[in-house]
């Protein structure tokens, strides 16, 4: 399967915000021809006009306040403009459809690992429905990195110790690429990843782990050979567990559950019920809400911003706890609700 | 005031000799003619590296070094052009020699100081050079946190070179304000000042304001690499992004330090080589207080893709819009003062000229990265790194080659060759376009910056690029060849062979020790043309 890589001199359009991406940078092209000609062009032309060889005496015009006022508010009233329409598309980029499927990225010198709602990790192959729009919750093992999709417009950096997102809803299946775009060390050009846009019924089977009726490229296993581990991977016979049912899993495996409840009953800490998007009373009496960073840093940092009502007594999990278990133990609170 | 008359032929090149009598000058035109030597030698390492970087990226794959060796290239690249090239390369070369001769002066107000700010540079630029030998830093010039804070190598004593050279920055622009002030010749008003003095002294507030917060950015990065105090690594609690509004919050600043003197010097040679008045001299000398002003408010922009809120974005490229008002204000003062003139196309105006056409487009083209939605997409790609180059190179390069050729005669007393000059702009010129307008169109297709490899499709337009890369070498080699030629054996140039009007021509060519054997004083704007008739 070839990648769509360019059309002319932009990346291929895949999106319907790539679709309405396009038409801003045509006009921000549009308006500096524009004022290039004019600078230029005048420039040029005063050059040849008014050459020494052809005007000796030269008339001391100091100023017109006129033209000066011309220039200087009609390009005010323009960058307001183009800063208005950058800002009303910039808004749909960052704005995530609530029924967005969920993908997680972990980003690590220097490959991607995507893990899927249904458990599976794959290395350097994001898979996508078509007409759906996927949110990527993406997060770094090391350095700064950054997750650029040229078909989609799109681009965040992924920052360790931390949780950014990005989404995107492909408008055709194919083949994409995926850079990294934060420099990252010596195989930071060699980040790269292919993001499959799958029709319904493949993306059901790649859900279901059947074979897709597409070719893909095997990067898989030679990542696995670079010595990735993944937590999340089926061993052979069993039905691999879904992130949601990894997740419950490790709050038992990793002692969670003594301390908190899944059904909303009281124990030492807060219980998961409902706790995700709700807001929080600190102890010093600011309010949080509980999203993906609140509840990472409360794995990590437990007393950094303590609820109120609960003893400081949580121990820290910060590097007991790895980036993919950390995802389905998050996925899996997030899956608690009232 | 007792000038003692310098004897005939005297003049600051030849008045005590030595080695000596160089290292331990006070005369601000010796330590001018010392940092522009200097600058010139980083120059020529840092485009050795430029080259070396367009070639590993002639081809796709490996061409002549590892992924490693090209890392290191391009961050030493970066950190060498941008703070011992680009950055002083205006002010403390040209300025130091040209300020206190346009204000009148004999010197500037603290010379010992001014030694000491070059002594300073030399030994910061040493330290951070010296890392090469330490086993390199690979970084790049950004020094992002938290890659800089893990990554092994002579990190830390390039970030203590960096933190040395900002001290020199400092202390170079407090001496100017205070002269600019204090050290004005009779009759020159404020409203009498050349615009390149305007520029210099924006700069220097620029510099004193925001040097101390990159000094201080690295120096808590040292703090976290030697005593693992956790600021800026995740790893110690830190947070990697409070780096990036450090180092931004100087470095945006910095990218003004390093235009408007440039500009300041374009505004000098356009109403020489037009022989007309500035047009709107006011409003000239506002901008650059506007841009100065704005310089300090705008440094999120380069941060829309960090995580940063949302609204923190919106402010950020709301206010990064208002860079385009004075900056277009200038560029068509500029175009305006050629309207009606009377135009001679000498080395120093095809410079102007040519800054003029690549500042322009590096200009526009920054709309498209204050523009939110299109910088998502076009931040760090070749995009931004075309947009920069224009802007540094087209610009300060250029401005700089424009007032190098302009105050050429004033400092070496010789007139360079007009015919060489143009063959090597012309070299400059196109190699200059040649080599980065296809990275616009290579990071607008989507090629990432810093890349060592890069994928089949984007092989043609770096190879253009490469080739020009080569034009601009050959222009710059001529240039250092008829330059240095000429400084001795090049005709006389008399005291002022542009018939310019500001006082650095009423010395003469090159200076006395004191610039001046009278006190000069000033009774007219800096570019009346055709406004007054000038007495020999």
């Amino acid at each position: 399967m070839e990648t769509q890589h360019t059309s002319g001199a932009l990346p291929i359009t895949a999106s319907d915000i790539a679709a309405s991406w396009n038409p801003l940078y045509d006009f921000l092209i549009g308006i500096s021809l524009f004022f290039f000609v004019i600078v230029i062009g005048a420039m040029v032309y005063f050059t040849i006009r008014y050459h020494s060889s052809k005007k000796e005496k030269p008339d001391p015009i100091q100023d017109n306040h006129a033209l000066e006022l011309a220039w200087t508010v009609i390009p005010t009233i323009l960058v307001l403009i183009i800063f208005a329409w950058g800002y009303i598309v910039y808004r749909d980029m960052v704005t995530v459809p609530s029924d967005a499927i969920e993908i997680r990225v972990i980003g690590k010198q220097w490959l991607w690992n995507f893990q899927y709602p249904n458990g599976e990790i794959r290395t350097n192959e994001l898979y996508a429905p078509v007409n759906q729009p996927v949110k990527l919750i993406m997060t770094s093992e090391d350095v700064l990195h950054s997750f650029f999709i040229p078909g989609m417009r799109v681009k965040k950096d992924v920052v360790p110790g931390a949780y950014s997102t990005l989404w995107f809803e492909a408008n055709m299946e194919g083949k994409f690429q995926v850079y990294c775009a934060e420099y990252c060390g010596a195989a930071h050009s060699g980040m790269l990843a292919d993001l499959y846009v799958l029709d319904e019924a493949n993306w059901n089977r790649f859900l279901q782990g059947r074979k897709l009726t597409i070719q893909t490229d095997a990067l898989t296993k030679t990542a696995a050979s670079a010595g990735t581990t993944s937590s999340g991977e089926a061993t052979s016979g069993s039905p691999r567990p879904t992130l949601v049912e990894q997740g419950k899993l490790l709050t038992k495996t990793k002692g969670c559950i003594a301390c908190h409840s899944d059904d909303g009953s009281q124990r030492v800490g807060p219980s998961y019920k409902g706790l995700f998007q709700s807001e929080r009373t600190m102890a010093d009496g600011s309010k949080v809400i509980a999203d993906e960073n609140y509840i990472r840093e409360s794995i990590e940092y437990p007393q950094k911003q303590l609820v109120k009502g609960y003893p400081p007594t949580m121990p820290t999990f910060k590097g007991i706890i790895k980036e993919e278990e950390l995802n389905a133990i998050i996925a899996y609170i997030k899956s608690v609700k009232e | 005031m007792s000038n003692t008359a310098a004897a005939p032929g005297e003049n600051y090149l030849n008045c005590s000799k030595g080695v000596w009598s160089w290292l331990a000058t006070l005369d601000h035109k010796r330590i001018g003619i010392m940092y522009l030597y200097t600058v010139l030698f980083f120059f020529l390492v840092g485009g050795i590296f430029a080259m070396l970087v367009r070639l590993e990226l002639m081809a796709p794959g490996q061409t002549i070094m590892t992924a490693d060796q090209y890392n290191k290239a391009f961050t030493y690249h970066g950190v060498m052009m941008v703070f011992m090239v680009v950055i002083p390369m205006i002010p403390a070369a040209l300025g130091n020699f040209i300020l206190p001769m346009q204000l009148g002066a004999k010197d500037v107000a603290f010379p010992r100081l001014n030694l000491l700010s070059y002594y300073v540079f030399i030994v910061g630029a040493a330290v951070a050079v010296g890392t090469l030998f330490l086993g390199g830093v690979d970084t790049g010039w950004t020094f992002y946190t938290p890659y800089s804070s893990k990554s092994s190598g002579a990190v830390t004593v390039a970030l203590l070179g960096v933190f040395i050279i900002g001290f020199s920055s400092i202390l170079t622009g407090l001496n100017f304000m205070v002269t600019v002030h204090k050290l004005r010749a009779p009759g020159q008003t404020w409203a009498r000042l050349p615009l390149f003095i305007w520029a210099l002294y924006a700069t220097s507030i620029i510099q004193v304001l925001a040097t101390p917060v990159i000094a201080i950015t690295v120096l808590l990065l040292v703090f976290e690499r030697v005593f693992g105090v956790g600021i800026f690594d995740p790893n110690l609690g830190g947070d990697p992004v409070l780096f990036q509004h450090f180092f931004w919050f100087y470095s945006h600043p910095a990218v003004y330090i390093m235009a408007l003197p440039a500009m300041g010097v374009v505004s000098e040679v356009i109403p020489v080589f037009s022989r007309k008045p500035i047009f709107g001299y006011k409003a000239m000398a506002f901008a650059i207080f506007g841009i100065a002003l704005v310089a300090f408010l705008v440094w999120g922009h380069h941060m829309f893709v960090s995580g940063q809120s949302e609204m923190a974005n919106f402010i950020f490229s709301l206010l990064t819009m208002f860079v385009a008002v004075p900056t277009g204000i200038k560029v068509f003062g500029w175009v305006a003062t050629m309207y009606k003139g009377s135009i001679q196309l000498k080395a120093p105006m095809l410079y102007a000229m040519g800054f003029i056409f690549i500042f322009t487009i590096g200009g526009l083209t920054g709309v498209f990265l204050a523009t939110l939605a299109t910088d998502v997409h076009l931040t760090d790609t070749y995009f931004v790194v075309a947009h920069f180059h224009y802007v540094m190179v087209g610009g300060t390069l250029f401005g700089f080659l424009a007032g190098l050729h302009h105050w050429f005669p004033k400092m070496f007393g010789r007139m360079y060759n007009e015919a060489s000059a143009r063959i090597s702009w012309v070299f400059i010129f196109l190699g200059f376009n040649i080599t980065f307008f296809p990275q616009f169109i290579l990071g607008a297709q989507g090629m990432p910056r810093r890349y060592y490899d890069y994928l089949p499709h984007f092989e043609s337009l770096n190879r253009v690029s490469t080739v020009g890369s080569w034009l601009i070498a050959l222009g710059f080699i001529w240039c250092a060849i008829y330059l240095w030629r000429s400084r001795k054996s090049g005709p006389q140039a008399g005291e002022n062979p542009w018939e310019a009007m500001t006082l650095e021509w009423e010395s003469q060519s090159p200076p006395t020790h004191h610039n001046f054997e009278h006190q000069p004083r000033v009774t007219h704007g800096p570019y009346d043309y055709g406004l007054v008739s000038k007495e020999a």
